[in-house]
């Protein structure tokens, strides 16, 4: 059994109450921090640990922290980013409905390291049921004196506020999050400068994911060093990773950062394999990552075994790597057609671009409609170097990085699976049945393409 | 002062510039480098945090600056990018660039109806301006084009929101320069629109200043719509004195004979105008009488408004005038520069 950091004690009953969260260890946190330690030891234990933003980007969490702006008068906030609207993560979710506590306490720990006295969860709409629980937590963090006016006594206040977003995928983004949680549109803003000067009310503001915010728990109890000991490299701790899919066993999985992909995606403990059929590809991280074939998810264009690590998944760049993103794990099995599963996300980023910046809310628009065409059977030999060009021009040029991830699946896709969407073109016919690649699988012509 | 290389041309500009007032500094003080300027579509000097939504002023950053040489990774909005000491930019020189900026232009033209034979902004239409610049003759955009209705929002302002660009230009002048914002952006992404939400809601001293700030014919006057093409008007410049509280009255009068068709503000070499005007001037004062023309005013003469020669003096009517004397002509100083 691998070792479990976050999960240690989610299965065991009444860890949702802060009873039975403080009877096993809940809290410790809170008191060794206030009581024995400076708000700068906390970021050097944070500094030290090398956790790293586990939103996605995978920013080194002490080094935002520490950029974090400190003009006398002026108050600084923490956000907590539980927008978790990445499609094919679930993660974040989880944890908050079995132990919220572990939340609420990492939130305190945090905020005394940076020295914010009011601290924000920002939720989206969908987990409505998700937000009664953390404010459930919170009426009990507070009534038993681990939230309000000078905790411990330590002379250290601290209010949590829940605000429920409306859906909208954007109002992840971290400016876009602020926009929306001081009541206006959320739009991205344009950086810099950064949350980390100027943030919420134009005051410096730290945002992380719930996962990051969660690991601040074990990393101030045990020490920085003794988590960095968990993972691979600069690849520190552990993930929670949401595996979905055509695997056996879907599911929210806290894994050690370093594990061999084909351990995670073939093992019982994991994934448990494919369901049925052979696997055909992976998206590892989330919707917005590069998709790679199977072969390439298990090891990388060198021919070494591939690990769930931050570098080792990125290991080849776009050409042959993709990311660890989010932790949204989902794998194809052979009866899935990558084009249609490229049109459903550029469906999504279309709906879901803020219409901010030119490119991504033409170009997010142009894909969807060219992918439909080309999945429908109504498509051309040049849709697909169209399509490419069209990501090419969304990418990297717009406000935030939507874009982005738009961009990368449908030129991830057409990178490696290009023989299937020329199928698309030459076997119209045949595609305009949705379960095309059910009912005959395709056989793959020739070895994946590079561009 | 920083130092900032923009195209090979060096300039040193106040601490807190952008790239892009930079390389208006350079064109200012040259004319000849008015190449190196990036187009602007949504960027508006008067505006404060206007910018950074049209993507059309991308420059890349080959060198940040002296102390940290390292070039910045991703294009960057020249508009709202502050330069650096020893900064090196390319606009026209990197052919990446180019490819990135034509690729936006594209973008903003796929939704665009391209209605130029109908629309009133012909001719003084940044847009149009851009496209002859960066775009290309056809379109690779085969689907529907998303369209609106046109509508009007106050008594005096046609919206036609197929034609925007969402440049937010007009929300910004709505909330800095009038007394209150009521209309703005609603929706999202490629369904996103400019909207009052209730039509003929704006109502304002200063509103008519959204007309002149949009770059393309999304916001059109009311009162000159369909009155003429603008290449057949004749600009003067002309003043009066103005009770109205911040508007100086400095105008520009679209003339046909002596018929006032139109007011609008006086548009600088970059399109934007010197000040913002009332709309008691804008819309209440057509009348010659009322004005005191100070003389024709000065479009670039790339401009098709320019063509129709209204700053020559004519003393007598153009079908009964002499056969033009070019050697004369030659050496007249206004006529030089052409």
């Amino acid at each position: 059994m691998a070792r479990k950091i976050l999960f240690e004690h989610i299965d065991k009953p009444g860890i949702r109450g802060l009873e039975g969260y403080r009877a096993h260890g809940g809290y410790r946190s809170v008191e060794k921090a206030l009581r024995t330690m400076a708000p700068e030891a906390v970021v050097e234990e944070v500094k030290k640990s090398g956790l790293r933003g586990r939103g996605g980007a995978g920013f080194p969490t002490g080094m935002k922290w520490s950029f974090l702006a400190k003009p006398e008068g002026v108050p600084r906030y923490l956000v907590v980013n539980a927008d978790e609207s990445e499609p094919g993560t679930f993660k974040d979710r989880y944890l908050m409905e079995r132990i919220p506590h572990l939340l609420i306490e990492g939130m305190v720990t945090s905020s005394f390291a940076l020295g914010a006295n009011t601290a924000f969860i920002y939720i989206r709409g969908e987990y409505f049921h998700v937000a009664r629980i953390l404010e459930q937590a919170i009426g009990e963090a507070r009534a038993a004196g681990w939230l309000g006016r000078n905790i411990l006594g330590s002379g250290f206040d601290l209010d949590i506020h829940v605000q429920v977003g409306a859906g909208a995928y954007i109002c992840g983004e971290e400016t876009a999050l602020l926009e929306s949680l001081e009541g206006k549109r959320g739009n991205p803003r344009l950086k810099p400068p950064f949350p980390a000067v100027k943030g919420l009310y134009q005051c410096p503001t730290v945002v992380n994911n719930v996962e990051t915010i969660a690991a601040v728990v074990p990393i101030v109890n045990d020490g920085g060093e003794e988590y960095a000991k968990v993972g691979v490299g600069r690849s520190t701790g552990t993930k929670l990773i949401s595996a979905g899919g055509n695997i056996k066993r879907p599911g929210v999985y806290e894994i050690e950062l370093g594990l061999p992909c084909d351990e995670f995606i073939n093992s019982d403990e994991y994934c448990g394999g494919v369901d049925g059929r052979a696997f055909k590809a992976v998206v590892p991280g989330g919707s917005s990552v590069p998709i790679v074939p199977y072969e390439l998810f298990l090891r990388t264009a060198k021919g070494e075994p591939r690990l769930m690590s931050y570098e080792s998944l990125s290991d080849g760049g776009f050409v042959s790597g993709t990311m660890l993103g989010s932790g949204g794990f989902y794998a194809y099995n052979d009866a899935q057609c990558i084009v249609r599963s490229t049109w459903n996300h550029a469906r999504f980023y279309h709906h879901e671009s803020c219409g901010q910046c030119s490119p991504c809310r033409e170009g997010t628009g142009w894909l969807d409609k060219v992918l439909e065409r080309l999945e429908l059977g109504e498509g051309r030999a040049e849709d697909i170097d169209l399509l490419w060009d069209i990501q090419r021009k969304i990418e990297g040029n717009t406000i935030c990085p939507l874009g982005d991830a738009a961009a990368w699946p449908v030129a991830s896709a057409i990178r490696h699976f290009r023989d299937e969407f020329e199928y698309h073109v030459t076997h119209r016919e045949k595609v305009k049945d949705p379960r095309h690649f059910a009912r005959e699988p395709f056989r793959r012509t020739a070895r994946p393409q590079t561009v | 002062m920083p130092k900032v290389t923009i195209d090979g041309i060096t300039i040193e500009v106040p601490e807190g510039t952008t790239i892009l007032q930079a390389a208006r500094m350079i064109g200012e003080r040259n004319k000849a480098d008015r190449y190196v300027v990036p187009p602007a579509m949504c960027y508006y000097s008067k505006l404060e945090t206007s910018g950074g939504y049209c993507r059309t002023c991308l420059v890349k950053v080959p060198k940040g600056s002296d102390k940290d040489p390292r070039p910045m990774p991703k294009p960057v909005p020249s508009c709202r990018t502050t330069v650096m000491d020893g900064m090196e930019v390319a606009n026209t020189t990197d052919p990446t660039l180019i490819d990135a900026r034509n690729g936006v232009v594209e973008m903003l033209l796929i939704n665009h109806p391209l209605d130029c034979p109908i629309c009133d902004q012909a001719g003084e239409c940044h847009l149009q301006d851009l496209s002859y610049e960066n775009g290309t003759a056809a379109s690779r955009y085969e689907f529907e084009r998303r369209t609106f209705e046109p509508i009007d929002i106050g008594d005096t302002i046609k919206l036609h929101m197929t034609r925007c660009i969402l440049c937010y230009r007009c929300v910004k002048v709505a909330e800095q320069i009038t007394d209150g914002r009521v209309h703005g952006v609603i929706n999202r992404g490629d369904a996103a629109e400019i909207s009052t939400y209730i039509e003929q809601a704006i109502d304002n001293d200063f509103s008519g200043n959204m007309i002149d700030v949009c770059p393309v014919g999304a916001l059109t006057d009311r009162t000159f719509r369909f009155a003429s093409r603008v290449w057949f008007t004749k600009p003067m410049d002309a003043h009066r004195d103005c009770e109205t509280p911040g508007c100086d009255g400095k105008v520009v009068l679209w003339l046909k004979g002596d018929e006032v068709l139109r007011v609008t503000g006086r548009k600088d070499q970059w399109g934007e105008v010197e000040s913002f005007i009332c709309n008691t001037c804008r819309y209440d004062r057509k009348d010659l009488a009322a004005w005191t023309v100070e003389g024709p005013r000065n479009v670039d003469r790339h401009s098709v408004i320019s063509q129709g020669h209204y700053h020559l003096k004519r003393t007598q009517p153009l079908l009964t005038a002499p056969a033009p004397n070019v050697p004369e002509l030659a050496k007249r100083k206004d006529l030089k520069d052409r």
